[in-house]
């Protein structure tokens, strides 16, 4: 089994644009869908992430800790949302990724996490 | 037993390398492994085979001896306990399918290299290294990139085969057709490439024929493998292929294409020929034509000329108005058009062509090109060769090309 990190890049100021009704309607299929994964046995974790403007960048490398207010990366499309799964391989990943792209209505990454 | 020459045993080398890999990636669930214990293999075939004579059965001598080249090498590097299970994996191997253990693994291999997860360059190269057994040189050689870069792409795929477990299987039923389709697009590409350069350098020559052995492999494990059912796409393919694959010996004279119509046709492959519309017959029996049936249909037409005036064109627009109706895309129009001058007339056909948004495609040109010169519109014919000529890919059809526009006439003015 390998487990594959299912990720939604999302476009905040978009998300403004879109209807109560859109909304409503991603958020029941997302709903289903994780009801459903939850039931197949793949489901290991996800969650939906608030805007990019709520981040903070920490910088610990250095000798002395720097905050920065703001997302790491200045994208229009930063990470909206995330499964985590574990299934036997990447066409079974690819089965799932299909099925979450549909519910949340974007484009979906499936990256492995490395092995051991 | 006879001492071949170095040049047969690399013709030996290339045709068992596709199921000697295939099978040890099976059993040892890597492919990097698999190849490099395959090469070491290669290296003592080549010291011995001259001396000791090819053994009745190379493909299973190299598996043999690749096997325990491996086995070797995860004794050496047991340390690290992931490696045991590996090395179990070998002496207790998985049984085998009831559709015999070589067209599986090699089919589970084709699946492999045609994942729709690597990008379409990634499955052309590591089809042709892995099924083909053509080296890392001679691929980039085809396809005209440094070798560098080709050895990273390779390197690129297997890694990302194996780290995001793209899985070393036939598909299941449901996704079969799609993924059949895939690979079929792979040998399609293989092909054209070799068919397209057609400039008689040899490596990219050596394209079309590898194109044709992988798409006869592709059908014998097709044809062996009854849970895959009929496919007649894969015939189609393959019919096209060898019905063009016929006509090479009178495609180039003298470093100039020659059109089809004036093509000398006892210089074409009578037996490829035979084969090709066989094929083509046993397959659109079946009812469900699809895109290479139907091109390898219209070639069938074609090569069923004795001479082009005999041609049945009204055939041929009809096999293209099918064709269209399944791809609706700008360059089938096109052809169909070159068919339609055939029964209706270039008028009629200009008419056609004229509206194809196709401005940065050679063959645009080129069709608008001949159809003015039989319009007799020498002037607009003339700046259409010119603007086929600067986008044409190599020298026979520039040659070609040239020739047709410093033959025409002044005409009325």
């Amino acid at each position: 089994m390998t487990q594959y990190l299912l990720s939604v890049h999302t476009d905040f100021d978009d998300v403004a644009g879109t209807t109560e009704a859109e909304m409503q309607q991603a958020y029941a299929q997302v709903d289903a869908f994780n009801t459903e994964l939850q039931a197949s046995g793949s489901w290991v974790f996800a969650g939906g992430l608030t805007p990019p403007a709520d981040a903070t960048v920490v910088d610990a490398a250095g000798p002395e800790a720097v905050l920065t207010d703001g997302p790491y990366a200045e994208t229009k499309e930063v990470l909206g949302g995330f499964w985590i799964i574990d299934v036997a391989d990447l066409d079974a990943a690819l089965d799932v990724a299909k099925k979450a792209s549909a519910a949340c209505m974007g484009k979906v990454e499936v990256r492995p996490f490395q092995g051991e | 037993m006879s001492t071949p020459a170095p040049a047969g045993l690399a013709a030996v080398f290339r045709a068992e390398h596709g199921r000697v890999v295939a099978g040890l990636a099976r059993r040892l669930g890597d492919l990097d492994l698999a190849e490099d214990a395959l090469g070491e293999a290669l290296v003592v075939a080549a010291e011995r085979w001259p001396v000791d004579g090819v053994p009745p059965n190379p493909g299973a001598w190299l598996t043999t001896v690749a096997r325990n080249k491996a086995l070797d090498r995860l004794r050496r590097e047991q340390r690290r306990e992931h490696k045991h299970a590996e090395a179990h994996m070998i002496t207790d191997p998985t049984p085998h399918e009831p559709t015999g253990p070589v067209e599986d693994d090699r089919l589970r291999l084709v699946f492999t290299c045609c994942h729709p997860a690597l990008g379409p360059e990634a499955r052309v190269a590591l089809t042709l290294r892995l099924l083909g057994g053509l080296t890392v040189p001679e691929i980039a050689a085809a396809y005209l990139v440094p070798e560098t870069t080709m050895a990273q792409r390779l390197t690129r795929a297997k890694q990302k085969i194996a780290r995001a477990g793209i899985p070393y299987r036939v598909p299941a039923a449901a996704d079969l057709a799609e993924r059949l389709d895939g690979v079929l697009a792979v040998l399609y590409l293989v092909f054209n490439e070799g068919y397209l350069s057609h400039a008689g350098q040899a490596v990219r020559d050596d394209l079309t024929g590898e194109a044709v052995r992988l798409a006869r492999q592709l059908r014998e494990m097709v044809r062996r493998t009854p849970s895959l059912g009929t496919q007649p796409e894969v015939d189609g393919l393959l019919a096209l292929m060898l019905l063009t694959e016929a006509r090479r010996p009178a495609r180039v004279a003298e470093g100039r294409l020659v059109p089809l119509a004036e093509q000398d046709r006892t210089r074409w492959d009578a037996a490829l020929v035979d084969e090709g519309h066989r094929l083509v017959r046993g397959c659109l029996a079946l009812g469900r034509p699809g895109p290479y049936q139907l091109q390898a249909a219209v070639n069938a037409v074609h090569t069923d000329a004795l001479d082009a005036s005999m041609t049945d064109w009204s055939q041929v627009v009809q096999l293209y108005d099918q064709l269209l109706a399944l791809r609706p895309t700008p360059v089938v129009a096109l052809n169909r058009a070159v068919a339609v001058a055939e029964v209706d007339g270039p008028e009629v056909a200009l008419g056609v062509v004229d509206r194809l948004p196709l401005e940065r495609y050679h063959a645009w040109h080129a069709t608008r090109a001949d159809l003015l010169r039989r319009l007799g519109r020498p002037q607009e014919a003339r700046a259409a060769y010119d603007a086929a000529i600067g986008l044409a890919g190599n020298d026979a059809e520039r040659a070609f090309l040239a020739g047709r526009r410093d033959g025409l006439g002044r005409g009325p003015t």
